[in-house]
């Protein structure tokens, strides 16, 4: 029987009290570098803050996931090395880890922690997680935002480990841990330095009638007017003119948010073990606000009532919402 | 992939809402409002700064950085620069303005609301009730330092007013609860 353990992002300490306050069962959380795919300025933990964060969530019967879900870049392994030694010292509960090489370094080092795969190492077959199971123990994998209900339940039936998928937040549509978009433009890598869309190459501006264009590197993501609410300025949910289409198109994606709040019982029907919610770079506001409401509806749904989800659209990028391909392959 | 650098997609044309007009705050009226609002400035920033020495941490490099916070329906800005050694908080009447490496635009209730983590920096960036220009990083790590403050920084400054204080605090919320419903 599926737990529908509820999965909870958070960037700073007061971040991960505020999730374990509000029901998460388990926070997922990095360190202030590169080992990380949210190494964003000013967020993230110093091994102090994980240390009392760690003490803080166990007290409260929470885990702490540490994620390692970067790829290290030849002959730079020790960063990576260093954190997870780091953290199995101060006790996490699991390490969220993408690159084979960062596998191998912990199952063989640290082996009485858990291996979650993360969804950067986009594992979508059963052979693909069945590999990572067998050579690394891997106990969990977080599926790639690509698959529909029936085939979760098809891969559920095929593997031997937990099932983690995200049913809220950011909806990146680029095959997971291979995106080169911000590489292409910044220079920095999204897989190996940890950063999509660098806050350092974003630039903001107004316009005498009111809307506002986003630019990454010099490059216009988009022009949002007056009344058009706005995106982040990734490269995936740009808007471009092309000679084509001289008014400006969303060529990927449009701004919009991952939200699976309605397909929550079907999910927990198919085998799915965990549900976690995207979000690291947000406020404690939104942390607060997503996990009081999914929290509520995970109880709910295991009472046997009907979940009666809070409204989080308020919440969602351009305040649009999807089931993505959860609900259909057609969705875009 | 197509990028265009000069030519943004034609916008529709509606009237700007709040965040986008700030107020000039005229000449005399802006500066006396100014000086009757400094002295709680002053006091907040330093019990602020002497409670939450962590906070400075999180800023690296752009504690030195000069920001503008623009509340657009008051008479004046406030500049920070949350610099530990040399704390610097101060209304200004925005013709006087200093040069800012980064500006922070909306309402001050919103405004007073994102310091406390009521309400989501990006949700309100997504809403377009909140404008950022300048330095994206040094908004990014101020946003992060003030979010992983515990307690209300609203509340510690009201509290510092004592009774009168909690009471102007809590009417400023309703009225903006009421607004934004
Ligand atoms: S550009 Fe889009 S798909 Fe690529 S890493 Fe960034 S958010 Fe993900």
């Amino acid at each position: 029987m599926s737990l529908a353990e509820l999965i909870c992002p958070a960037g700073t300490p007061a971040a991960l009290r505020t999730a374990v306050d509000a029901g998460a069962d388990a926070v997922y959380c990095g360190f202030q570098d590169a080992t990380n795919a949210r190494n964003f300025p000013g967020l993230n933990f110093t091994p102090d803050e994980l240390a009392a964060s760690v003490a803080y969530a166990h007290a409260k019967g929470a885990k702490v996931l540490l994620a390692l879900n970067t790829y290290p870049p030849a002959g730079k392994v020790d960063l990576w090395r260093q954190a997870a030694d780091t953290g199995a010292r101060l006790g996490v509960d699991a390490f969220i880890v993408a690159d084979m090489g960062v596998a191998d370094y912990i199952a063989r080092t640290h082996p009485a922690v858990r291996l979650h795969l993360s969804v950067q190492a986009a594992a979508s077959s059963p052979e693909a997680i069945r590999y990572y199971c067998e050579n690394f123990g891997v106990r969990r994998v977080v599926l790639p935002r690509i698959l529909t209900i029936p085939e979760i339940r098809q891969i559920r039936a095929e593997i031997p480990c937990e099932i983690e998928t995200f049913i809220f937040g950011n909806h990146g549509l680029m095959v997971e841990g291979r995106c080169s978009l911000t590489n292409y433009l910044t220079g920095q890598s999204t897989n190996m330095d940890g950063v999509c869309s660098p806050a350092s190459d974003v630039d903001y501006a107004r316009h005498a009638d009111g809307s506002m264009s986003s630019q990454l590197a010099g490059f216009t993501i988009d022009c949002f007017g007056p009344d058009e609410k706005a995106g982040y300025p990734t490269i995936c949910k740009g808007r471009y003119t092309a000679p084509h289409r001289p008014e400006g198109y969303y060529a990927f994606e449009e701004p919009v948010s991952l939200n699976l709040s309605r397909l929550l019982p079907e999910l927990i029907d198919a085998g799915v073990h965990a549900f976690k919610i995207e979000g690291r770079q947000r406020s404690k506001s939104y942390v607060r606000g997503v996990v009081r409401a999914f929290r509520k509806a995970v109880d709910d749904i295991r009472a046997g009532r009907e979940a009666n989800m809070a409204d989080l659209v308020a919440l969602t990028e351009g305040q649009k919402q999807t089931q993505g391909a959860f609900e259909t392959k057609k969705w875009r | 992939m197509t990028t265009d650098t000069s030519t943004p997609p034609a916008p529709p044309r509606v009237p700007p809402r709040a965040p986008r007009a700030p107020r000039p705050g005229p000449g005399a009226l802006s500066r006396l409002a100014c000086l009757a609002v400094q002295p709680i400035l002053s006091r907040t920033v330093r019990r602020i700064a002497a409670r939450h020495p962590s906070l400075f941490a999180r800023l690296g490099p752009h504690q030195t950085t000069d920001f503008l916070i623009d509340p657009v329906e008051l008479p004046f800005a406030l500049h920070l620069r949350p610099d530990p050694e040399a704390l610097i908080f101060r209304a200004v009447p925005r013709d006087a303005a200093p040069r800012a490496g980064a500006v922070i635009r909306g309402r001050f209730m919103l405004l007073l609301e994102l310091v406390d983590s009521e309400e989501d920096g990006d949700a309100a960036f997504f809403s377009r009730d909140l404008e950022v220009s300048g330095d994206t990083e040094a908004v990014v790590r101020l946003r992060n330092a003030l979010d992983d403050v515990d307690g209300s920084i609203a509340e510690e400054t009201a509290a510092m007013f004592g009774r009168p204080g909690r009471a102007i605090l809590a009417r400023l919320r309703r009225a903006y609860l009421n607004d934004s419903e």
